[in-house]
């Protein structure tokens, strides 16, 4: 819910004239606000993420990062992000298509369930599957007469990891795909194109950068997803911690040069994440402009 | 299904609702379900003891007071960021807006260790405000902190569009009627806003009363004072009291569950509103 | 290839979308969809396509009963109102698109698309933009592109839907002119939906005259114009003038004065009429016998024609267009007294106009 709103924010500004104008002070003082809020409560938190990471200096830090446990938290989120944002991109291609591009009768219903995952706490997302495949869980007992172990393995962090990256690739296109309508698909198909033709020479040129920045936001909250992994993980070292896991791990032992290392790494991939992010923000903008400028009388 | 949809020259929809539903099924619903039915073999009597203990619901009262207090600080703030963001220019504004959203990419544990660095006694903050008494990091204020940062974008985010298309003529109009620049905002753009507003106030609030990973390191966790009710539930699974839990996670799941709806009717409304000029 | 459509009737939930429609619509001819918004002309057109199904009735292409077959296999071409043109393909690759997406043994060797778009984009007069995109088209040239896109495929029926719906009034006059040359050269049976009485009397060979799900008139659009059936086609083409009275032993009667009929005369009892403003003869001042008493109001002589505003004796106003020549040959003025004389009256009984 949030995230399809951020699409269409941005840079928006506008030009001002005198009469709906604020004093300056008043202006000075609202920047000032904004500024000061910005600083402390944006601005710090990442700066000391990576004055923390180097407060002993870049050999510290490189230790930090490179030894057996390290890697294997590295190792273990890449892995889980690698099923859980492909299986979700499927899904929100999916779920837009039928839902931007056909009409039926429970629509709104079936995008309320869509969006659940997103207003479920994170440690009830992890919950969930430990009463699934738990011990005492539904599945518990078979499970563990054929030795399988989901629940403080990795199968319960890639599940629990798809779970709340669940609505994020469906989120970003069913507006955009709603916005665009469906004329270019049906005369595709008065062309002679198939269904897959269509899809794949209209559909998927038109979505693609919706589709980018759906699968960006899932990668960063499938990296960096912490509750409900803390609560199928286990923290066995080495076999089931993630890197926001590990960082956990290594805060509680004291040990901060280590914890804020990791953290740096996972802090750069939210930088990297958000300036992806304005990037395709200014190219979905500027595609929904073009939308409604081809819409529009002109001559 | 074909009976419940109108005809479409476009193929595919069978397999891709198809799809949908079964991924939806497995992967949200049947889970979700299972909390349910934990709580139905409960027996009333164990899940009223479970949910109404005191603990329980000291942890209650600190959640969703503190989530409730951060919402609303993030409406003030959020609005003074949305109103900075689309009406003026600054130096330094592209960096504001685009970080403006980072406590949506910075993962919450990251999150929660800074902001505990920053406000415990030593930290380049908590220093300044210890001579003060006043204490963040480990008491019920680290929550409200944590909280007020895991919500700021919500509130930017669902006000900032509205607002920069809110037109200038209508400001102009209340202008040149002989309004004040106060009267013309709290009267003509407060208005137009606020259901802006309050979407993103439940947004937050939603967001605030499940997050955990930003709140744990700096709340202390001290039972009866700083403990919040997702951690609750966690150290009821670690003290493998299964019932215990999943009683307390099913009333959480209701009040989301509630929320939700009331958002996405939120939602509707400004669909509703802001359509019509567009 | 010729058209059949056979007693469609299509719902939207409550709303009655067509109602019995049968139009039968001979190989070669370009038949124009007339009718208000609303009205069921393009829902009537989208069925013709296979982009909407009909509840009940048939679409005969060829004699053959198309309604089964997908759009896909219909090979028919269709021009979209907002064209739909692909946004991120060149407009050559628009123009190739259908020749692309056939299956590879009907597929023509790439060398041969390409002639065949140049010749397409020729065709339309617009070679020169084969390596732009959509959105940097104007929206005259857009809608060219869609057209020869439609083309490429030699569909054996084109349908456009309100082609120039989405254009500034000199380029549609424009357009217009070009698609009916273009269709005198290419001959394929095409139908267009549009609103606009002065199109479709302009471009069509016929024009079909919807309303409410049904059709009003099938005709030239000489005849729907001189001869409309239903009191809806009168005042749907052109301006017109509405009187209420009643027809008795060949007058009608309006208030105490009453105009003769012609031959066509009108069956006896309450009626309206319609009198367009250009059929009335202006004679200066009042005469005990001859035509309605009025009294000029306005006028407007600009370019050929006089718009002459008269009003009535009890009031009611009415529009009367006459050659501004004649008009300074008459010189009459605002306020003068005049005698208003239709040559041509279309009567109908008054019932007919509640439906």
């Amino acid at each position: 819910m949030s995230t399809s709103i951020a699409l269409h924010a941005g840079s928006l500004e506008r030009a001002e004239t005198a009469s709906t104008r604020e004093p300056a002070w008043v202006k000075v003082v609202l920047i000032s606000v904004a500024l000061s809020f910005f600083a402390v409560f944006l601005l710090l938190p990442l700066g000391t993420v990576f004055a923390e990471a180097l407060r002993k200096g870049w050999g510290a830090y490189l230790e930090a990062l490179v030894n057996r446990d390290a890697w294997d938290a590295i190792r273990l989120t890449l892995i889980t992000a690698a099923i859980a944002v492909p299986l979700n991109l499927v899904f929100g291609v999916a779920a837009a298509w039928s839902i931007a591009k056909f009409e039926f009768r429970g629509k709104r219903l079936l995008i309320t369930f869509i969006d659940l995952p997103f207003s479920v706490s994170p440690v009830i997302s992890g919950l969930i599957y430990v009463l699934l495949f738990g011990a005492q869980g539904w599945f518990g007992p078979w499970l563990q007469e054929h030795d399988i172990q989901i629940i403080f393995a990795v199968p319960g962090i890639v599940l629990a990891t798809i779970f709340v990256t669940f609505p994020f690739v469906a989120r970003e296109l069913i507006p955009l795909m709603e916005a665009q309508g469906s004329e270019e698909e049906e005369a595709a198909v008065v062309l002679g194109a198939s269904g897959w033709q269509v899809f794949w020479h209209i559909t998927l040129p038109n979505i693609k950068w919706g589709l980018l920045y759906g699968v960006i936001l899932c990668n960063a909250r499938a990296m960096g997803e912490f509750g409900a992994v803390s609560v199928v993980s286990g923290h066995i070292r080495g076999q089931t911690n993630t890197m926001p896991l590990f960082v956990e791990i290594l805060y509680n032992e004291y040990n901060y040069v280590a914890a804020f290392a990791v953290a740096s790494l996972l802090a750069l991939l939210a930088i990297v994440t958000l300036a992806l992010k304005t990037l395709v923000e200014r190219q979905t903008r500027r595609q929904l402009q073009e939308i409604a400028a081809t819409s529009e009388t002109e001559t | 299904m074909a009976s419940m949809k109108r005809f479409s020259p476009l193929p595919g929809f069978g397999l891709a609702m198809g799809y949908t539903l079964v991924y939806l099924t497995l992967v949200v619903i049947i889970p979700l379900t299972a909390v349910g039915t934990k709580t139905l073999t409960m027996g009333l009597d164990a899940f009223w003891a479970a949910v109404s203990s005191p603990r329980v619901v000291a942890s209650y009262q600190l959640s969703f007071g503190a989530s409730l207090l951060a919402a609303a600080i993030n409406v003030v703030f959020g609005l003074i960021f949305a109103w900075v963001l689309v009406r003026y220019r600054f130096p330094g504004k592209g960096l504001v807006d685009a970080l403006v959203d980072l406590p949506f990419a910075l993962p919450t544990a990251v999150a929660g260790i800074a902001l505990a660095t920053i406000y415990s006694a030593n930290g380049p903050v908590g220093k300044l405000l210890e001579p003060w008494g006043i204490e963040i990091a480990y008491t019920p204020n680290g929550v409200l902190l944590a909280l007020v940062f895991i919500g700021l974008p919500f509130v930017v985010r669902t006000v900032q569009p509205v607002l920069a298309d809110l037109e200038k003529e209508v400001e102009e109009a209340a202008a040149g009627l002989g309004a004040s620049r106060g009267q013309t905002f709290l009267r003509v753009i407060l208005p137009h806003i606020a259901p802006a507003l309050l979407t993103g106030f439940a947004m937050a609030f939603a967001r605030a009363v499940g997050e955990y990973g930003s709140v744990i390191f700096i709340a202390g966790n001290v039972p009866m004072v700083s403990e919040i009710t997702p951690l609750l539930i966690i150290t009821k699974l670690e003290q493998y009291d299964y019932a215990g839990a999943t009683a307390v996670a099913s009333v959480m799941l209701v009040f989301s569950f509630v929320l939700l709806l009331i958002i996405n009717g939120l939602q509707g409304w400004m669909h509703h509103r802001y359509a019509r000029g567009a | 290839m010729s058209i059949s459509i056979r007693n469609i009737s299509k719902q939207f939930g409550t709303f009655q979308a067509l109602d019995d429609v049968s139009i039968d619509i001979p190989s070669g001819e370009l038949v124009a969809l007339l009718g208000p918004s609303g009205c069921g002309k393009t829902t009537l057109l989208r069925i013709i396509a296979g982009l909407d199904y009909a509840d009940r009735g048939q679409i005969l292409l060829d004699g053959d009963d198309a309604s089964a077959r997908h759009v896909r296999e219909r090979r028919v071409g269709f021009v979209f109102q907002h064209y739909a043109l692909f946004r991120h393909m060149s407009i050559a690759d628009n123009v190739a698109f259908g020749l692309r997406v056939r299956p590879r043994r009907e597929r023509l060797a790439e060398a041969e698309i390409r002639r065949r778009v140049k010749k397409l984009l020729e065709l339309v007069q617009l070679d020169w933009l084969a390596d732009r995109y959509p959105p940097q088209l104007s929206g005259g040239q857009r809608q060219r592109i869609a057209l020869a896109r439609a083309l490429a495929v030699e569909p054996k029926v084109l349908l456009l839907d309100e082609p120039f719906g989405a254009l500034d009034a000199k380029v549609r006059k424009e357009l217009r002119r070009w698609l009916r040359q273009l269709h005198d050269e290419i001959h394929v049976t095409s139908v267009f939906v549009t609103h606009d009485q002065e199109e479709a009397l302009e471009v069509a060979d016929r024009v079909v005259v919807i309303n409410k799900g049904k059709v009003e008139q099938i005709g030239t659009p000489e005849s729907v114009y001189d001869h409309p059936a239903t009191p809806f086609v009168a005042n749907f083409l052109g301006s017109v003038n509405l009187f209420h009275g009643r027809v008795e032993d060949g007058h009608l009667h309006l208030g105490e004065h009453a105009l003769a009929l012609g031959a066509e005369g009108g069956s006896e009892g309450r009626a309206v009429a319609f009198v367009r403003p250009h059929e009335f003869d202006l004679v200066p001042g009042w005469h005990a016998d001859g035509g309605l008493p009025a009294r000029i109001l306005r006028v407007a002589a600009v370019g050929p024609s006089a718009q002459i505003e008269v009003s009535r004796v009890d009031g009611e106003l009415i529009e009367v267009t006459i050659s501004r020549d004649a008009f300074q040959l008459l010189g009459l003025a605002e306020g003068d007294q005049v005698s208003l004389r239709p040559r041509h009256i279309r009567v109908f009984q008054a019932e007919a106009l509640a439906a």
